[in-house]
């Protein structure tokens, strides 16, 4: 039977089990040249039950159809908080797709790839002047990662000095990785409450000699800059402690202001955010962390050095806290990054700094009114505005839904926590004055809706591949995997 | 810049919108003492071509595995990436979206990820699995983390010594700060030896690590090694760097192992210098609430719509903060792609007669450099693409003199392993022919000419 479920360009497609047929193949081997031995029967498998069967057509239709079903970046306006989803650049995914980068095996000589790693020692010394920190690691996969190095690194630093601390300071504001990050480093969290700015006077309530750091994102997640940084770090160095910045934010301040400078000991980049590399659907990511001198002993292994015989990986590294996974980081995804820092050069990355906050700024006056603002201070690359003043028991999430109705991703919600019902909007550098413009009218269309019409927010969306979807049974009776009849 | 939309009539109408006279008044929430003041010394810009061309030459400046007769391996594997791959990763439809948060517009990315979830535990003789880790290694210090919450109160972990020894740096440092005794399990013959592990073995012993190939390409005896782990009440875990054993091989969940982790890259994912790759991670039904990482699962929409969700976040960073499951918030997304549509184009039967090719071409090498005066195969176990060589000649005087010949010969193991100072580890896969192996052993064979 054919099916009628789909509807115009809407195509459905079934899991690839589902497709498959027994005996068709979609493969090509090479022949065997060497002579065919069998290995020991009795620690072989059976067939793999359920494994499909399809035809390279079967398997090219069937990714290219579910690819129809993705909104991303080059589909249109996303401007999830948080997220920084720039445009990805088409010459970083052709250079990325380099032979000479993609078929090079990380256990060859050092002397036999030099320029892969010149370029991970290059992208080292641009991230060293981009956040004013001297030392760098570009090993960890992912901002999570960085953090967890980064944690790690200060929890050595305080072993090596012969001290026993406990605790991570950490404001509500933050991102539920900080602590998690914490945790695993094997620190107790102590959580504060920031009003918007994080203020000296609360950190020194609760900074005492069992507080190994404090963990800040700056700017933080209201997007509002951390305006009494420079004494808070005074603070918690007086008093032994350590000062960790969630680089998260920092396309809100390239060529304006570095962490580095501010008395920041340690700091993860997020290069998928701020480097403009794809997200992919949730990753690979790349989280190197840069460190202040001191923590510089402590920095994970490998590093890449110079020396008079050329780049090399070092491993000789007493100090060290050791390896964080396989290799030498997330490679691929350092060549898109250092790809887009030679297109922009130092002016074009602060134009892009200076662009994403006038964008994000613009939201704020096209919507300030019509919707309600927590926070008023002068706000950066980003704005969070709560659902108070919504009418007609509509949410948060209903806007998010028919903003999908709209064309446009909707932003990052219910985060940060600190807001009622949060709507955080980060609009980018690259996002043009009539896309911002058709985004706010669609977001003033829509508060206008909840007053009048509001079941369009409440059926939202209608215009995607599947309506609204039952999260709370698909928590509650968990089916995982397609499973074989 | 051509990233950068804004026309200077445009900047000033929204300058106006807001209120302020320029750019510069936006940052005023930042203090004088706060500032730069000077620019970024960096490079000026590069047109595209200049970055392309100043890339190419760095990229020109490596040595492609292509352009070489090249036995490495130890956790990195080259094995043939076919053409639809590229092809179909290109859709920027996936590769610009991120992690699906927003369902109705990502069912794309949630059912490719719902499938990989069903491949790894096909492949793995497991019940569920996750959305993907960074890496085998990393998964593999998430799985020792895992087995400490789940081990009530038990803190130690025995890891073979075959284990890879990156994994074994990785879970040394993710369990650093954790209270976690970390016990080294001897070797016998190339693989875990039981009589030690069942003397190291106790009540206080949350999870036994093996490599499943280990790192030498021998396949351990896991069916008797879950047999004693389980007897002590611990967790066996699994770690597979060479997934493709799994098409040849019982599964570790057949065998009795309780969490399989392991390295994707060999299906599909190119070297790239060794990242990035995938870790998967599996566990049986009874361990899927402490599972670290994302969950993609199946339900319905408002109209009985078949569908998929991020599920079970109760254990994840973002509610849980900091007693969440692991810190870990993203999938390796491009990289499920990629291990999906190598899986889904070899299917049931490609991929076994592939693993069947790479043991009959790692079997053949063995077996040619096992005859040679000078050089000893010193294991004699069942092996899987990777063997270890013994040489009378120093490792490194002959890696040079065969990379004179064009030919990477293989990983020397006396840095990770002193007993094998002499050791060389050498891998052989479908990209080998039978050409390039008889002049790598040819090359042995000749000595220092």
């Amino acid at each position: 039977m054919m099916s009628t479920e789909g509807r115009g360009l809407i195509l459905d497609e079934k899991l690839l089990f589902e497709r498959s047929q027994p005996g068709r193949i979609g493969y090509s081997i090479a022949n065997l040249d060497v002579p065919a031995i069998a290995p020991d029967s009795s620690m072989t498998r059976d067939e793999i039950a359920g494994f499909p069967e399809l035809s390279e057509v079967d398997v090219v239709r069937h990714y290219t159809r579910l690819s129809t079903w993705n909104y991303g970046v080059d589909s249109g306006f996303y401007p999830l908080g948080s997220c920084t989803m720039k445009y990805n650049p088409k010459v970083n995914e052709a250079v990325a797709r380099f032979p000479g980068f993609t078929d090079i095996h990380p256990q060859t000589p050092e002397a036999l790839n030099q320029g892969a790693l010149e370029l991970m020692y290059n992208l080292q010394r641009d991230l060293c002047e981009i956040s004013g920190f001297p030392a760098m690691t570009l090993q960890p996969a992912a901002g999570a990662q960085g953090e967890l190095a980064g944690m790690l690194m200060i929890h050595a630093w305080h072993e090596a000095k012969g001290q026993k601390r406990h605790k991570v300071i950490i404001p509500d504001t933050a991102h539920g990785t900080n602590p998690a990050s914490s945790a695993l480093a094997g620190y107790e969290v102590i959580t504060v409450a920031s009003d918007g700015i994080l203020s000296k006077e609360a950190v020194a309530a609760v900074m005492d000699d069992d507080v190994a750091a404090l963990m800040v994102t700056n700017p933080n997640t209201l997007g509002l800059f951390e305006a009494d940084i420079r004494e808070i770090c005074d603070l918690v160095h007086e008093r032994g402690g350590l000062v960790y910045s969630d680089g998260a934010n920092l396309n809100a301040m390239m060529g304006i202001s570095r962490p580095g400078d501010l008395g920041i000991d340690v700091m993860h980049f997020n290069l998928h955010k701020t480097f403009s590399t794809p997200h992919g659907g949730g990753g690979p990511g790349s989280g190197p962390v840069g460190v202040a001198e001191k923590l510089k002993p402590f920095l994970p292994v490998p590093v890449v050095i110079k020396n008079a015989d050329g780049y090399k990986l070092e491993y000789n590294c007493p100090e060290s806290i050791g390896r964080l996974k396989s290799f030498h980081g997330h490679f691929g995804i350092l060549v898109r990054a250092y790809s887009y820092i030679l297109s922009m050069g130092g002016d074009g990355l602060k134009r892009a700094t200076e662009l994403a906050v006038l964008n994000a700024n613009y939201i704020r006056a096209r919507l300030e009114g019509e919707y309600d603002l927590p926070n008023k201070q002068r706000s950066l690359h980003e704005v969070v505005f709560s659902e108070d003043g919504l009418q007609n028991e509509c949410h948060t999430l209903d806007v998010a839904k028919r903003l999908i109705d709209y064309g446009f991703h909707p932003p990052t919600i219910y985060f940060p926590l600190v807001v009622h019902g949060a709507l955080m909007i980060e609009p980018t550098e690259t996002e043009s004055k009539q896309m911002i413009d058709e985004f706010c009218d669609a977001l003033l269309m829509i508060a206008e809706e909840a007053k009048t019409t509001p079941e369009l927010l409440k059926q939202a969306p209608v215009r995607a591949k599947v309506k609204r979807l039952d999260e709370a049974t698909a928590a509650r009776k968990p089916v995982l995997r397609w499973e074989l009849e | 810049m051509r990233y950068l939309p804004h026309t200077d009539v445009e900047v000033q109408q929204m300058l106006d919108q807001i209120g302020v006279s320029s750019i510069d008044e936006l940052f005023s929430g930042i203090p004088e003492n706060c500032r730069l003041n000077r620019p970024l010394d960096l490079p000026a810009a590069k047109s595209e071509s200049e970055t392309l061309s100043f890339l190419r030459g760095l990229a020109e400046q490596n040595s492609k595995t292509s352009d070489w007769d090249s036995f490495l391996g130890g956790g990195a594997y080259n094995h043939f990436i076919p053409s639809a791959i590229d092809q179909l990763v290109s859709r920027s439809e996936f590769y610009t979206a991120y992690t699906p948060y927003q369902p109705e517009i990502s069912q794309g990315t949630l059912q490719a990820i719902f499938e990989f979830q069903t491949l790894i535990c096909q492949l793995t003789g497991m019940d569920v699995a996750n959305a993907s880790m960074y890496d085998g290694a990393s998964a593999c210090a998430e799985a020792v983390l895992l087995t400490i919450r789940a081990g009530k109160k038990r803190n130690k972990v025995l890891l073979s010594q075959a284990l890879p020894p990156q994994y074994r740096e990785t879970v040394a440092t993710y369990s650093r700060y954790l209270n976690v005794d970390l016990i080294d399990v001897p070797l016998q013959k190339g693989v875990t030896d039981q009589a030690e592990l069942k003397s190291l073995l106790d009540d206080q012993v949350a999870a036994v690590v093996v490599g499943y190939p280990n790192y030498f390409g021998q396949m351990e005896d896991l069916a008797a090694i879950a047999e004693l782990t389980h007897a002590s009440g611990a967790r066996l875990v699994a770690a597979v760097a060479e997934p493709l054993a799994l098409a040849l091989y019982k599964s570790p969940g057949e065998l009795g192992a309780d969490v399989v982790v392991g390295e994707g890259q060999s299906f599909g994912i190119p070297l790239s210098y060794g990242g990035p790759g995938i870790g998967f991670f599996a566990v049986h039904k009874k361990d899927m609430r402490v599972l670290p990482g994302r969950l993609v699962g199946e339900t319905v929409d408002q109209d009985g719509q078949r569908g998929f969700v991020l599920t079970l976040a109760t254990r994840e960073q973002h509610i849980r903060r900091e007693k969440a499951t692991s810190n870990i918030c993203s999938n390796q997304g491009m990289c499920i792609l990629m291990v999906g549509i190598y899986l889904a184009l070899h299917g049931k039967q490609g991929l076994r007669q592939l693993a069947e090719l790479n043991y009959a071409k790692a079997g053949y090498a063995k077996d040619q450099i096992g005859q040679l005066d000078g050089f000893t195969v010193p294991y004699s176990g069942e092996s899987f693409n990777e063997f270890v060589i013994t040489c009378s000649e120093p490792v490194a005087t002959l890696k040079k003199r065969l990379e004179q010949q064009g030919i990477l010969a293989g990983i020397s193991l006396g840095r990770d392993y002193p007993d094998l100072e002499n050791g060389l580890l050498i891998c052989v896969t479908e990209q080998n022919s039978r050409e390039q192996i008889d002049r790598l052993v040819a090359a042995l064979a000749g000595g220092e000419s």
